[in-house]
Protein backbone atom coordinates (compact mmCIF):
# COMPACT_ATOMS: atom_id res chain seq x y z
CA UNK A 1 0.00 0.00 0.00
CA UNK A 2 1.06 3.25 -0.72
CA UNK A 3 -0.17 6.57 0.95
CA UNK A 4 0.48 10.06 -0.34
CA UNK A 5 -0.23 13.08 2.19
CA UNK A 6 -1.01 16.38 1.52
CA UNK A 7 1.28 16.46 -1.50
CA UNK A 8 2.17 20.18 -3.06
CA UNK A 9 4.03 21.22 -5.91
CA UNK A 10 4.71 24.54 -6.99
CA UNK A 11 6.68 25.94 -10.21
CA UNK A 12 7.50 29.51 -9.63
CA UNK A 13 4.45 31.20 -7.78
CA UNK A 14 1.78 28.83 -9.73
CA UNK A 15 0.98 25.88 -7.39
CA UNK A 16 0.51 22.92 -9.44
CA UNK A 17 -0.09 20.00 -6.88
CA UNK A 18 -2.33 21.77 -4.47
CA UNK A 19 -2.62 19.43 -1.23
CA UNK A 20 -3.36 15.23 -2.57
CA UNK A 21 -3.87 12.69 -0.80
CA UNK A 22 -4.23 9.48 -2.33
CA UNK A 23 -3.98 6.11 -0.92
CA UNK A 24 -2.67 2.94 -3.26
CA UNK A 25 -4.15 -0.36 -2.43
CA UNK A 26 -1.65 -3.12 -3.43
CA UNK A 27 -3.13 -4.83 -6.67
CA UNK A 28 -5.09 -1.79 -7.44
CA UNK A 29 -5.59 -0.10 -11.13
CA UNK A 30 -6.08 3.26 -10.80
CA UNK A 31 -6.81 5.55 -13.99
CA UNK A 32 -5.88 9.53 -13.87
CA UNK A 33 -7.71 11.64 -15.98
CA UNK A 34 -8.71 15.12 -16.07
CA UNK A 35 -8.07 18.47 -18.34
CA UNK A 36 -4.49 19.68 -19.63
CA UNK A 37 -2.53 21.11 -17.48
CA UNK A 38 -4.25 20.00 -13.90
CA UNK A 39 -1.11 18.52 -12.65
CA UNK A 40 -1.70 14.75 -13.84
CA UNK A 41 2.15 13.96 -15.26
CA UNK A 42 3.39 16.46 -12.15
CA UNK A 43 1.56 14.29 -9.66
CA UNK A 44 3.38 11.21 -11.00
CA UNK A 45 6.63 12.40 -11.72
CA UNK A 46 6.46 13.60 -8.22
CA UNK A 47 5.94 9.37 -6.79
CA UNK A 48 9.15 9.04 -8.76
CA UNK A 49 11.18 11.52 -7.71
CA UNK A 50 11.24 12.74 -10.99
CA UNK A 51 10.07 16.25 -9.36
CA UNK A 52 10.80 17.01 -5.87
CA UNK A 53 7.30 18.17 -3.61
CA UNK A 54 7.25 21.39 -1.97
CA UNK A 55 5.96 19.30 0.82
CA UNK A 56 3.95 16.23 1.97
CA UNK A 57 4.92 12.61 2.62
CA UNK A 58 4.99 9.57 0.94
CA UNK A 59 4.84 5.88 2.73
CA UNK A 60 5.33 3.22 0.84
CA UNK A 61 6.44 0.17 1.92
CA UNK A 62 8.75 0.57 5.29
CA UNK A 63 9.72 3.60 3.54
CA UNK A 64 8.20 6.89 5.20
CA UNK A 65 9.34 10.32 3.47
CA UNK A 66 8.89 13.28 4.05
CA UNK A 67 9.20 15.44 1.19
CA UNK A 68 10.22 18.91 2.25
CA UNK A 69 13.31 16.97 3.76
CA UNK A 70 13.82 14.05 1.69
CA UNK A 71 17.54 12.78 1.45
CA UNK A 72 19.11 12.22 -1.47
CA UNK A 73 19.66 8.04 0.12
CA UNK A 74 15.60 8.37 0.52
CA UNK A 75 15.13 10.09 -3.06
CA UNK A 76 16.98 7.21 -4.58
CA UNK A 77 15.08 4.61 -2.33
CA UNK A 78 12.01 6.11 -3.49
CA UNK A 79 12.75 5.80 -7.01
CA UNK A 80 13.91 2.22 -6.97
CA UNK A 81 10.81 1.45 -5.84
CA UNK A 82 8.79 3.04 -8.24
CA UNK A 83 8.68 2.53 -11.94
CA UNK A 84 7.95 4.84 -14.89
CA UNK A 85 6.61 4.57 -18.21
CA UNK A 86 7.38 7.53 -20.43
CA UNK A 87 5.35 9.17 -22.94
CA UNK A 88 8.15 8.92 -25.32
CA UNK A 89 9.25 5.88 -24.29
CA UNK A 90 13.02 7.47 -22.89
CA UNK A 91 14.15 4.05 -24.09
CA UNK A 92 18.67 4.05 -23.69
CA UNK A 93 19.46 5.07 -27.10
CA UNK A 94 22.82 3.09 -26.75
CA UNK A 95 21.25 -0.19 -25.29
CA UNK A 96 20.03 -2.97 -26.58
CA UNK A 97 16.15 -3.96 -26.03
CA UNK A 98 17.42 -6.79 -23.43
CA UNK A 99 20.20 -4.38 -21.81
CA UNK A 100 17.64 -1.48 -21.28
CA UNK A 101 15.34 -3.91 -19.40
CA UNK A 102 18.77 -5.61 -17.79
CA UNK A 103 20.16 -1.67 -16.87
CA UNK A 104 19.12 -1.43 -13.18
CA UNK A 105 18.97 -4.90 -12.79
CA UNK A 106 23.11 -5.00 -13.16
CA UNK A 107 23.57 -1.07 -12.37
CA UNK A 108 20.84 -0.70 -9.21
CA UNK A 109 20.25 -3.98 -7.94
CA UNK A 110 24.16 -5.62 -8.59
CA UNK A 111 22.76 -8.64 -10.21
CA UNK A 112 25.64 -10.71 -12.01
CA UNK A 113 25.24 -10.20 -16.09
CA UNK A 114 24.33 -13.46 -16.93
CA UNK A 115 21.20 -13.77 -14.68
CA UNK A 116 20.17 -9.46 -15.64
CA UNK A 117 20.31 -10.71 -18.91
CA UNK A 118 18.18 -13.83 -18.35
CA UNK A 119 15.70 -11.98 -16.97
CA UNK A 120 14.96 -9.41 -19.53
CA UNK A 121 14.48 -11.72 -21.82
CA UNK A 122 12.05 -13.31 -20.03
CA UNK A 123 10.29 -9.99 -19.21
CA UNK A 124 10.49 -9.14 -23.50
CA UNK A 125 9.38 -12.47 -24.10
CA UNK A 126 6.29 -11.45 -21.92
CA UNK A 127 5.77 -8.59 -23.75
CA UNK A 128 6.27 -10.33 -27.34
CA UNK A 129 9.56 -8.86 -27.63
CA UNK A 130 11.40 -12.36 -27.32
CA UNK A 131 13.50 -12.31 -30.75
CA UNK A 132 13.84 -8.37 -30.22
CA UNK A 133 16.46 -8.22 -27.83
CA UNK A 134 19.19 -7.37 -29.85
CA UNK A 135 17.73 -4.17 -31.27
CA UNK A 136 18.50 -0.68 -30.94
CA UNK A 137 15.28 1.35 -30.21
CA UNK A 138 15.93 3.34 -33.32
CA UNK A 139 14.91 0.09 -35.17
CA UNK A 140 11.82 -0.90 -33.40
CA UNK A 141 8.49 0.74 -34.14
CA UNK A 142 6.85 2.97 -31.07
CA UNK A 143 4.48 0.12 -30.31
CA UNK A 144 8.06 -1.70 -30.03
CA UNK A 145 9.77 0.88 -27.83
CA UNK A 146 7.03 1.18 -25.43
CA UNK A 147 6.36 -2.27 -24.72
CA UNK A 148 10.59 -2.39 -23.84
CA UNK A 149 9.95 0.57 -21.78
CA UNK A 150 7.68 -1.45 -20.06
CA UNK A 151 9.56 -4.42 -19.82
CA UNK A 152 12.13 -1.88 -18.14
CA UNK A 153 9.32 -0.89 -15.51
CA UNK A 154 8.83 -4.72 -14.63
CA UNK A 155 12.09 -5.55 -14.01
CA UNK A 156 12.25 -3.10 -11.40
CA UNK A 157 9.59 -5.29 -9.46
CA UNK A 158 8.35 -2.24 -8.02
CA UNK A 159 5.33 -1.18 -5.54
CA UNK A 160 3.82 0.48 -8.68
CA UNK A 161 4.42 1.24 -11.75
CA UNK A 162 3.17 4.72 -13.15
CA UNK A 163 2.32 5.03 -16.65
CA UNK A 164 2.20 9.37 -18.00
CA UNK A 165 0.08 8.91 -21.49
CA UNK A 166 2.02 5.54 -22.93
CA UNK A 167 0.17 5.28 -26.06
CA UNK A 168 -0.52 9.16 -26.55
CA UNK A 169 2.91 9.58 -28.47
CA UNK A 170 2.07 6.34 -30.43
CA UNK A 171 0.31 6.53 -34.25
CA UNK A 172 -3.27 4.77 -33.41
CA UNK A 173 -2.15 1.15 -35.19
CA UNK A 174 0.87 0.60 -32.03
CA UNK A 175 -1.75 1.75 -29.55
CA UNK A 176 -4.12 -1.55 -29.07
CA UNK A 177 -0.80 -4.06 -28.53
CA UNK A 178 0.68 -1.41 -25.68
CA UNK A 179 -2.59 -1.45 -24.29
CA UNK A 180 -2.81 -5.46 -24.47
CA UNK A 181 0.60 -5.28 -22.85
CA UNK A 182 -1.18 -3.16 -19.62
CA UNK A 183 -4.02 -5.19 -19.33
CA UNK A 184 -2.22 -8.13 -19.20
CA UNK A 185 -0.17 -6.58 -16.28
CA UNK A 186 -3.22 -5.49 -14.65
CA UNK A 187 -5.07 -9.30 -14.91
CA UNK A 188 -1.62 -10.61 -12.83
CA UNK A 189 -2.56 -7.43 -10.58
CA UNK A 190 0.37 -5.13 -11.13
CA UNK A 191 0.01 -2.10 -8.85
CA UNK A 192 -0.71 0.69 -11.47
CA UNK A 193 -1.45 4.04 -12.11
CA UNK A 194 -2.24 5.19 -15.29
CA UNK A 195 -2.87 8.77 -16.52
CA UNK A 196 -4.20 8.40 -20.17
CA UNK A 197 -6.73 9.79 -22.60
CA UNK A 198 -8.07 6.34 -23.43
CA UNK A 199 -11.22 5.81 -21.97
CA UNK A 200 -12.43 2.69 -22.97
CA UNK A 201 -9.03 1.48 -21.16
CA UNK A 202 -10.48 3.10 -17.89
CA UNK A 203 -13.88 1.45 -17.98
CA UNK A 204 -12.22 -2.48 -18.95
CA UNK A 205 -9.63 -2.28 -16.62
CA UNK A 206 -9.54 -0.05 -14.09
CA UNK A 207 -10.59 -0.41 -10.22
CA UNK A 208 -10.61 3.45 -9.48
CA UNK A 209 -10.91 6.17 -11.94
CA UNK A 210 -9.57 9.57 -10.33
CA UNK A 211 -10.21 12.39 -11.93
CA UNK A 212 -7.80 16.20 -11.34
CA UNK A 213 -8.52 19.49 -12.00
CA UNK A 214 -6.43 22.27 -11.18
CA UNK A 215 -3.75 20.33 -9.21
CA UNK A 216 -6.44 18.63 -7.19
CA UNK A 217 -8.77 15.49 -6.86
CA UNK A 218 -12.14 16.66 -7.49
CA UNK A 219 -14.04 13.31 -7.84
CA UNK A 220 -12.91 9.21 -7.52
CA UNK A 221 -14.61 5.96 -7.93
CA UNK A 222 -14.98 3.13 -9.61
CA UNK A 223 -15.59 3.13 -13.66
CA UNK A 224 -19.32 2.56 -13.82
CA UNK A 225 -19.66 5.08 -10.79
CA UNK A 226 -17.64 7.77 -12.20
CA UNK A 227 -18.61 7.61 -16.01
CA UNK A 228 -22.11 6.71 -15.74
CA UNK A 229 -23.22 8.96 -12.93
CA UNK A 230 -20.48 11.82 -12.17
CA UNK A 231 -21.00 13.99 -8.82
CA UNK A 232 -19.39 17.16 -9.60
CA UNK A 233 -20.30 19.44 -12.69
CA UNK A 234 -16.55 19.86 -13.57
CA UNK A 235 -16.11 15.80 -13.79
CA UNK A 236 -19.44 15.68 -16.46
CA UNK A 237 -18.11 18.45 -18.19
CA UNK A 238 -15.22 17.04 -18.39
CA UNK A 239 -16.28 13.84 -19.76
CA UNK A 240 -19.39 15.20 -21.81
CA UNK A 241 -16.23 16.85 -23.84
CA UNK A 242 -13.87 13.58 -24.02
CA UNK A 243 -16.99 10.98 -24.34
CA UNK A 244 -18.71 13.44 -26.55
CA UNK A 245 -22.72 13.11 -25.41
CA UNK A 246 -22.61 9.76 -23.39
CA UNK A 247 -22.01 11.50 -20.03
CA UNK B 1 65.20 28.04 -61.03
CA UNK B 2 66.19 24.45 -60.94
CA UNK B 3 63.79 21.17 -61.00
CA UNK B 4 63.41 19.19 -57.88
CA UNK B 5 66.10 17.05 -56.80
CA UNK B 6 64.11 13.81 -56.59
CA UNK B 7 67.00 11.95 -55.41
CA UNK B 8 67.28 13.83 -52.49
CA UNK B 9 63.98 13.56 -51.54
CA UNK B 10 63.78 9.90 -51.58
CA UNK B 11 66.86 9.55 -49.69
CA UNK B 12 65.52 12.23 -46.82
CA UNK B 13 61.42 10.28 -46.42
CA UNK B 14 62.69 7.46 -45.36
CA UNK B 15 64.86 8.78 -42.78
CA UNK B 16 61.83 11.19 -41.86
CA UNK B 17 59.70 8.17 -41.05
CA UNK B 18 61.91 6.91 -38.76
CA UNK B 19 60.69 10.58 -36.71
CA UNK B 20 57.09 9.67 -37.40
CA UNK B 21 56.67 7.91 -34.49
CA UNK B 22 58.15 10.37 -31.97
CA UNK B 23 55.26 12.77 -33.91
CA UNK B 24 52.10 10.30 -32.95
CA UNK B 25 53.75 9.42 -29.99
CA UNK B 26 53.54 12.76 -29.02
CA UNK B 27 50.06 13.10 -30.53
CA UNK B 28 48.18 10.28 -28.66
CA UNK B 29 49.88 11.13 -25.95
CA UNK B 30 48.46 14.91 -25.90
CA UNK B 31 44.95 13.63 -27.38
CA UNK B 32 44.70 10.56 -24.64
CA UNK B 33 45.54 13.21 -21.22
CA UNK B 34 43.04 15.70 -23.32
CA UNK B 35 40.39 13.46 -23.44
CA UNK B 36 40.54 12.93 -20.13
CA UNK B 37 41.03 16.51 -18.84
CA UNK B 38 38.33 17.80 -21.12
CA UNK B 39 35.42 15.34 -20.53
CA UNK B 40 36.59 16.33 -16.31
CA UNK B 41 36.08 20.34 -17.39
CA UNK B 42 33.22 19.17 -19.12
CA UNK B 43 31.23 17.49 -16.59
CA UNK B 44 32.05 20.60 -14.41
CA UNK B 45 30.66 23.16 -16.88
CA UNK B 46 27.46 20.97 -16.89
CA UNK B 47 27.20 20.68 -13.31
CA UNK B 48 28.07 23.74 -12.24
CA UNK B 49 29.71 23.17 -8.98
CA UNK B 50 30.46 26.15 -7.50
CA UNK B 51 34.42 27.50 -7.34
CA UNK B 52 35.33 24.80 -9.45
CA UNK B 53 33.19 26.12 -12.46
CA UNK B 54 34.56 29.71 -11.78
CA UNK B 55 38.38 28.19 -12.02
CA UNK B 56 37.68 25.77 -15.17
CA UNK B 57 36.27 28.77 -17.03
CA UNK B 58 39.32 30.61 -16.16
CA UNK B 59 41.65 27.40 -17.16
CA UNK B 60 39.29 27.44 -20.89
CA UNK B 61 39.47 31.07 -21.34
CA UNK B 62 43.47 31.44 -21.01
CA UNK B 63 44.20 28.25 -22.99
CA UNK B 64 42.37 29.42 -25.87
CA UNK B 65 42.80 32.75 -25.29
CA UNK B 66 46.77 32.37 -26.14
CA UNK B 67 49.15 30.65 -28.37
CA UNK B 68 50.20 27.29 -28.18
CA UNK B 69 53.86 28.59 -28.77
CA UNK B 70 53.90 30.73 -26.47
CA UNK B 71 51.72 28.28 -23.98
CA UNK B 72 54.73 25.80 -24.98
CA UNK B 73 57.37 28.30 -24.32
CA UNK B 74 55.62 28.72 -21.20
CA UNK B 75 56.02 25.31 -19.73
CA UNK B 76 59.52 24.86 -21.21
CA UNK B 77 61.24 27.39 -20.36
CA UNK B 78 59.38 29.43 -17.79
CA UNK B 79 58.08 26.93 -14.96
CA UNK B 80 61.70 25.44 -14.59
CA UNK B 81 62.94 29.14 -13.25
CA UNK B 82 59.93 28.81 -10.64
CA UNK B 83 59.78 25.19 -9.53
CA UNK B 84 63.12 24.07 -9.79
CA UNK B 85 62.66 20.23 -10.05
CA UNK B 86 61.19 20.86 -12.79
CA UNK B 87 64.54 21.66 -14.26
CA UNK B 88 64.59 17.88 -16.25
CA UNK B 89 61.46 18.73 -18.44
CA UNK B 90 62.25 17.42 -21.69
CA UNK B 91 61.21 18.71 -24.75
CA UNK B 92 58.90 15.99 -25.36
CA UNK B 93 57.45 16.52 -22.15
CA UNK B 94 56.34 20.17 -22.12
CA UNK B 95 55.05 19.46 -25.83
CA UNK B 96 52.60 16.74 -24.26
CA UNK B 97 51.12 18.97 -21.53
CA UNK B 98 51.34 21.91 -23.24
CA UNK B 99 49.01 20.04 -26.31
CA UNK B 100 46.95 18.64 -23.06
CA UNK B 101 45.91 21.62 -21.52
CA UNK B 102 45.64 23.88 -24.69
CA UNK B 103 43.71 21.09 -26.67
CA UNK B 104 41.31 20.47 -23.69
CA UNK B 105 40.29 23.83 -23.27
CA UNK B 106 38.64 23.33 -26.58
CA UNK B 107 37.76 19.65 -26.20
CA UNK B 108 35.97 20.38 -23.07
CA UNK B 109 33.66 23.05 -24.90
CA UNK B 110 32.73 20.30 -27.58
CA UNK B 111 32.50 17.83 -25.08
CA UNK B 112 29.79 20.05 -23.19
CA UNK B 113 28.34 20.39 -26.00
CA UNK B 114 27.88 17.05 -26.88
CA UNK B 115 26.48 16.34 -23.18
CA UNK B 116 24.17 18.91 -23.99
CA UNK B 117 23.01 17.53 -26.99
CA UNK B 118 21.97 14.20 -25.31
CA UNK B 119 18.19 14.21 -25.17
CA UNK B 120 17.04 15.29 -21.45
CA UNK B 121 14.74 11.69 -21.65
CA UNK B 122 17.96 10.38 -21.22
CA UNK B 123 18.57 11.44 -18.06
CA UNK B 124 14.75 11.37 -16.90
CA UNK B 125 14.57 7.60 -18.21
CA UNK B 126 18.21 6.86 -15.97
CA UNK B 127 17.33 8.76 -12.59
CA UNK B 128 13.90 7.19 -12.80
CA UNK B 129 15.23 3.49 -12.49
CA UNK B 130 17.36 4.99 -9.74
CA UNK B 131 20.42 5.51 -11.22
CA UNK B 132 22.82 7.69 -9.40
CA UNK B 133 24.32 11.10 -11.11
CA UNK B 134 27.47 9.00 -11.66
CA UNK B 135 26.09 6.06 -12.62
CA UNK B 136 24.01 8.22 -15.14
CA UNK B 137 26.95 10.20 -16.92
CA UNK B 138 29.24 7.09 -17.15
CA UNK B 139 26.42 4.49 -18.32
CA UNK B 140 24.12 6.69 -20.42
CA UNK B 141 25.19 10.65 -21.28
CA UNK B 142 28.66 10.10 -22.09
CA UNK B 143 28.55 7.15 -24.29
CA UNK B 144 25.79 8.85 -26.28
CA UNK B 145 27.48 12.28 -26.11
CA UNK B 146 30.83 10.59 -27.54
CA UNK B 147 28.82 9.82 -30.63
CA UNK B 148 28.06 13.61 -30.75
CA UNK B 149 31.29 14.50 -30.31
CA UNK B 150 33.94 11.90 -31.96
CA UNK B 151 33.55 13.86 -35.69
CA UNK B 152 34.59 17.32 -33.47
CA UNK B 153 37.34 15.32 -31.57
CA UNK B 154 38.75 13.59 -34.68
CA UNK B 155 39.32 16.73 -36.03
CA UNK B 156 41.40 18.01 -32.81
CA UNK B 157 43.88 15.29 -32.56
CA UNK B 158 44.16 15.88 -36.58
CA UNK B 159 45.13 19.27 -35.49
CA UNK B 160 46.69 18.00 -32.59
CA UNK B 161 49.30 16.00 -34.94
CA UNK B 162 50.44 18.96 -37.02
CA UNK B 163 50.99 21.30 -34.17
CA UNK B 164 53.38 19.23 -32.54
CA UNK B 165 55.74 20.23 -35.30
CA UNK B 166 56.14 23.13 -32.83
CA UNK B 167 58.27 20.89 -30.84
CA UNK B 168 61.39 21.39 -33.04
CA UNK B 169 61.00 24.71 -31.09
CA UNK B 170 61.77 23.40 -27.87
CA UNK B 171 64.56 21.15 -29.13
CA UNK B 172 62.54 17.90 -30.24
CA UNK B 173 63.66 15.87 -33.27
CA UNK B 174 60.48 15.06 -34.50
CA UNK B 175 59.34 14.90 -38.20
CA UNK B 176 59.90 19.00 -38.26
CA UNK B 177 63.09 19.02 -36.15
CA UNK B 178 64.29 16.46 -38.52
CA UNK B 179 63.82 18.14 -41.05
CA UNK B 180 64.71 21.18 -40.36
CA UNK B 181 68.56 19.57 -39.12
CA UNK B 182 68.68 17.82 -42.53
CA UNK B 183 67.23 20.77 -44.82
CA UNK B 184 70.22 23.30 -43.10
CA UNK B 185 73.07 20.97 -43.85
CA UNK B 186 71.95 20.05 -47.74
CA UNK B 187 70.72 23.84 -48.32
CA UNK B 188 67.63 21.93 -50.53
CA UNK B 189 65.40 23.76 -48.23
CA UNK B 190 62.18 23.55 -50.66
CA UNK B 191 62.42 19.85 -51.02
CA UNK B 192 63.31 18.98 -47.48
CA UNK B 193 60.04 20.99 -46.36
CA UNK B 194 57.96 19.05 -49.12
CA UNK B 195 59.15 16.27 -47.87
CA UNK B 196 57.64 16.62 -44.80
CA UNK B 197 54.62 18.64 -45.83
CA UNK B 198 53.85 15.15 -47.67
CA UNK B 199 54.14 12.67 -44.77
CA UNK B 200 52.25 15.43 -42.89
CA UNK B 201 49.36 14.78 -45.43
CA UNK B 202 49.29 11.45 -46.29
CA UNK B 203 49.29 11.11 -42.06
CA UNK B 204 46.23 13.14 -41.78
CA UNK B 205 44.38 11.96 -44.97
CA UNK B 206 44.36 7.86 -43.60
CA UNK B 207 43.39 9.49 -40.28
CA UNK B 208 40.42 11.26 -42.30
CA UNK B 209 39.60 7.95 -44.12
CA UNK B 210 39.66 6.32 -40.58
CA UNK B 211 37.94 8.89 -38.98
CA UNK B 212 34.58 8.40 -41.33
CA UNK B 213 35.14 4.49 -40.95
CA UNK B 214 34.57 5.27 -36.62
CA UNK B 215 32.09 7.65 -37.66
CA UNK B 216 30.28 4.55 -39.35
CA UNK B 217 30.64 2.01 -37.03
CA UNK B 218 29.30 4.45 -34.37
CA UNK B 219 26.39 5.28 -36.05
CA UNK B 220 25.29 2.09 -37.00
CA UNK B 221 24.71 0.78 -33.77
CA UNK B 222 22.57 3.08 -32.86
CA UNK B 223 21.49 5.75 -35.74
CA UNK B 224 18.64 8.07 -34.76
N1 LIG C 1 9.23 21.86 -15.16
C1 LIG C 1 8.19 22.73 -15.12
N2 LIG C 1 8.41 24.04 -14.93
C2 LIG C 1 7.40 24.93 -14.87
N3 LIG C 1 6.12 24.60 -14.99
C3 LIG C 1 5.81 23.29 -15.19
C4 LIG C 1 6.83 22.30 -15.27
N4 LIG C 1 6.24 21.10 -15.48
C5 LIG C 1 4.92 21.34 -15.53
N5 LIG C 1 4.66 22.64 -15.36
C6 LIG C 1 3.32 23.26 -15.31
O1 LIG C 1 2.56 22.56 -14.37
C7 LIG C 1 1.24 22.42 -14.82
C8 LIG C 1 0.83 20.97 -14.77
O2 LIG C 1 1.57 20.26 -15.73
P1 LIG C 1 1.40 18.72 -15.98
O3 LIG C 1 2.34 18.35 -17.05
O4 LIG C 1 1.52 17.99 -14.70
O5 LIG C 1 -0.08 18.64 -16.49
P2 LIG C 1 -0.85 17.40 -17.11
O6 LIG C 1 -2.10 17.27 -16.33
O7 LIG C 1 0.04 16.23 -17.19
O8 LIG C 1 -1.21 17.93 -18.58
P3 LIG C 1 -1.25 17.14 -19.97
O9 LIG C 1 -2.58 16.44 -20.02
O10 LIG C 1 -1.15 18.23 -20.96
O11 LIG C 1 -0.09 16.21 -19.99
C9 LIG C 1 1.17 23.02 -16.20
O12 LIG C 1 0.63 24.32 -16.09
C10 LIG C 1 2.60 23.09 -16.64
O13 LIG C 1 2.80 24.19 -17.47
MG1 LIG D 1 0.96 15.16 -18.77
Amino acid sequence: MITLSRLVKTFGNSTVLDGIDLTIEKGEIIVVIGPSGTGKSTLLRCINMLETPDSGEISLNKLRIDFAKASRAEQLALRRNTAFVFQNYALFANRTARDNVAERLIVVDGWPRARAHARAMELLERVGLGDRGNAYPSALSGGQQQRVGIARAMAADAEVILFDEPTSALDPEWVEEVLGVMKQLASQRQTMMVVTHEMQFARDVADRVIFMEGGRIVEQGPPDQLFSDPKDPRTRSFLRKVLGTSA
Amino acid sequence: MSVLDFSYMAQLAPYLLTKLPITLGMASAGMLCALVLASLLAVIRVTRPPVLNQLTLLFISFFRGTPLLVQLFLFYYGLPQIFTSLVKVDGITATILGLTLHFSAYMAESIRAAIAGVDRSQTEAALSIGMTQGQLMRRIVLPQATRIAVPTLMNYFIDMIKSTSLAFTLGVTELMGATQKDASSSFMYFEAFLTVAIIYWVVVELLSRLQKMLEHRLNRAYAR
